[in-house]
């Protein structure tokens, strides 16, 4: 591996001059052999993006051809004209975006202030604090769900956009909170003090100096959140049982089981993940790098 | 807000001693504005998570039935459903299969995660770019229009995988029915999940693999150490911090495992034994109302979580300190 990179001088030093030529061959061919093959992986994990789209754009009764067609050829838009024509699209969108909007918000307040609390103050119950946030994010929706299910059912909130964004609201924040907690204490306090100086406000500084500062922070967060609360499938099944409070994810399931009571329509069912799908990755791509190194932080740096 | 002592001298001030140092701002150091800031987090962390803890543990130690339903009073019955529940020999294959379907995805995700991001090494960086943004858009997409398409995918009539094995000469993947049978099931499960979860190990131990720094590889090089040697004994070492993170969190992720299980099954699987632990707990407390069974089931897998995430968190911890 290194041996790929190795500038030449160093190679030569250490392999008998009439080998060399012969190893600086095997080492190419070695190099190239190992760019084939990551290519070829790269292929094989798109692969299921793009047989997606591409079926999406496929008239079904191409789909249903005994030798499937690797490339795209005429496509067209049917299949997500009568998805977006079908029953449900619709109102599953508005349900998702309801949902996602209030917890998006509630995250972002929540933990923004929390976040704020933690790293410029000491307090007694810090230390706790941040342990039971560390802790509570690791809790899994599948160890609770019946509970939050029974505490909506009593409480009447089934199939409600607020008691679903409650129980969202309290799955997203631990993680905000922690990221968040990076970007407030990257802002250094001095700056603030110094425009206070200068005679603005408290109020005025954090607007005008810290706020922008902290913007991108907020902004990944934000995404965070949003994708959390638009792809969740679990929460949603259990709280969400009617048919009219469907979210996105939760009408492509039943989208999937209608149209495999009538032999299933594949072409439609692939414009229908394509619709869910296509957002989410856009968003995705923004927020990743500062999603990875949340969760392996501390790891990383040792 | 800002308080620039804190920062500097983080051991004088705490805030319970407010008043120590009048000369500095004293009023900036008291910590009641510090609770008033994570009061909004501690109430809705109570409302969507603690309550519910709480009910759990208490419903699993009462009789919670088809009576209770219809308003008679819980009865407190102590580890009675622990008891009754794990003297079944269903909740034992449960277990048992959660376990191993939980150990074989870890380390096959880990596994192929560390082998591709030993090969954006090796690379050159348009490879590379190709092959991370290829794993970004699996990672990116939503999990349920994942599994549908993978389900299109398997499909036993016009699948392409069923299509690309009797090209191959396997001719009785003819129509075969890939989710019909446990096995075969688990083994869709399999692929669906360590395709979504690579990306991220891939990612972040090829992160942690740049971190190393480049006199050291240097030094290695000059000693004479080959591929195979500076691999054992430099790189994975090295990396080693995030590898136990990232397996770590792979467990804890597949002992959880639900959705995509509910999702596959949805295709004609036989239910009781394709189930997960989570899937157990749902068909027990949603399917069957056996709250008390249910929440019993749950304490049992949020306790293995605690337990598995402690050195997780601690790690985390140490950041912050």
């Amino acid at each position: 591996m290194t041996a790929v990179t190795a500038p030449g001088p160093i190679a030569a030093g250490r392999a008998p001059a009439r080998g060399s030529g012969a190893a600086r061959l095997r080492r190419r061919a070695r190099s190239v052999l190992l760019g084939v093959v990551a290519l070829l992986v790269a292929a094989l994990w798109v692969f299921p993006v793009y047989w997606m789209v591409l079926s999406a754009l496929t008239p079904v009764a191409r789909l249903r051809a005994t030798t499937p067609s690797f490339l795209p050829v005429r496509p067209t838009l049917t299949n997500f004209e009568s998805v977006l024509g079908g029953s449900g699209f619709t109102s599953a969108l508005r349900m998702s975006l309801a949902v996602t909007g209030v917890t998006v918000l509630a995250v972002l307040v929540f933990a923004f202030l929390a976040a704020l609390a933690i790293s410029r103050y000491r307090f007694r119950g810090r230390r706790s604090f941040v342990l039971t946030v560390l802790f509570v994010q690791m809790l899994p929706a599948e160890g609770l769900f019946i509970a939050q299910y029974k505490m909506l059912s009593t409480t009447g909130q089934l199939n409600s956009v607020l008691g679903v964004s409650v129980l969202y609201t309290a799955a997203v924040v631990p993680f905000t909170v922690w990221m968040l907690r990076g970007f407030v204490s990257s802002v250094p306090a001095d700056l603030e003090e110094a425009a206070m100086v200068d005679g603005l406000s408290r109020f005025q500084a954090f607007l005008r100096i810290t706020l922008p500062l902290l913007a991108p922070g907020l902004v990944a967060s934000g995404v965070y959140a949003f994708l959390q609360a638009w792809n969740e499938f679990t929460v949603a099944l259990v709280a969400l049982p009617a048919e009219s409070a469907h979210t996105l994810p939760l009408w492509l399931r039943s989208f999937l089981q209608a149209s495999a009571n009538r032999g299933v329509n594949w072409a439609e069912v692939m414009a229908a993940s394509s619709l869910i799908a296509v957002p989410v990755i856009v968003f995705f791509l923004l927020v990743q790098g500062r999603m990875t190194s949340g969760l392996v932080s501390g790891a990383v740096k040792g | 807000m800002a308080d620039t002592l804190v920062r500097a001298t983080p051991v004088r001030a705490t805030g319970r001693r407010p008043r120590r140092d009048p000369a500095r701002r004293p009023a900036r150091r008291r910590s009641g504005p510090a609770y008033l800031l994570v009061l909004p987090a501690v109430a809705i962390l109570l409302l969507g998570l603690g309550y519910p803890v709480y009910w759990q543990v208490v419903t699993s130690l009462q009789e919670y039935g088809l009576a209770q339903q219809f308003g008679q009073p819980p009865e407190f019955v102590g580890l009675a459903n622990y008891a009754r529940i794990f003297a079944a020999d269903d909740l034992w294959a449960v277990v048992v299969r959660s376990i191993l379907f939980c150990l074989v995805n870890a380390v096959l995700t880990v596994g192929i995660g560390v082998l591709l991001a030993l090969l954006m090494r090796a690379v050159r960086s348009w490879v590379r770019v190709a092959l991370q943004v290829s794993l970004l858009l699996a990672w990116a997409m939503p999990m349920v229009a994942a599994v549908t398409v993978w389900r299109w995918l398997f499909d036993w009539r016009t699948g392409v995988v069923n299509w690309l094995l009797v090209r191959i000469g396997f001719e009785g993947y003819a129509g075969h029915n890939w989710l019909a049978q446990p096995l075969s099931f688990f083994f869709v499960a399999t692929v669906i999940i360590v395709w979504m979860s690579v990306p991220f190990v891939a990612l972040s131990v090829y992160a942690g693999l740049t971190q190393v720094p480049e006199e050291t590889l240097e030094a290695a090089r000059i000693d004479g150490a080959n591929g195979a040697q500076t691999l054992r004994y430099i790189l994975l070492p090295m990396v080693r911090p995030v590898l136990a993170i990232v397996f770590l969190l792979q467990i804890i992720w597949d002992l959880r495992v639900f959705a995509q299980i509910r999702l596959l099954q949805d295709a004609g699987a036989p239910v009781s034994e394709t189930n997960l632990l989570g899937n157990f707990i749902f068909e027990l407390g949603i399917g069957r109302q056996d709250f008390a069974g249910a929440a019993a089931v749950s304490i049992f897998v949020l306790l293995l979580t605690v337990a598995l995430s402690w050195p997780y968190v601690r790690s985390l911890m140490k950041e912050l300190s």
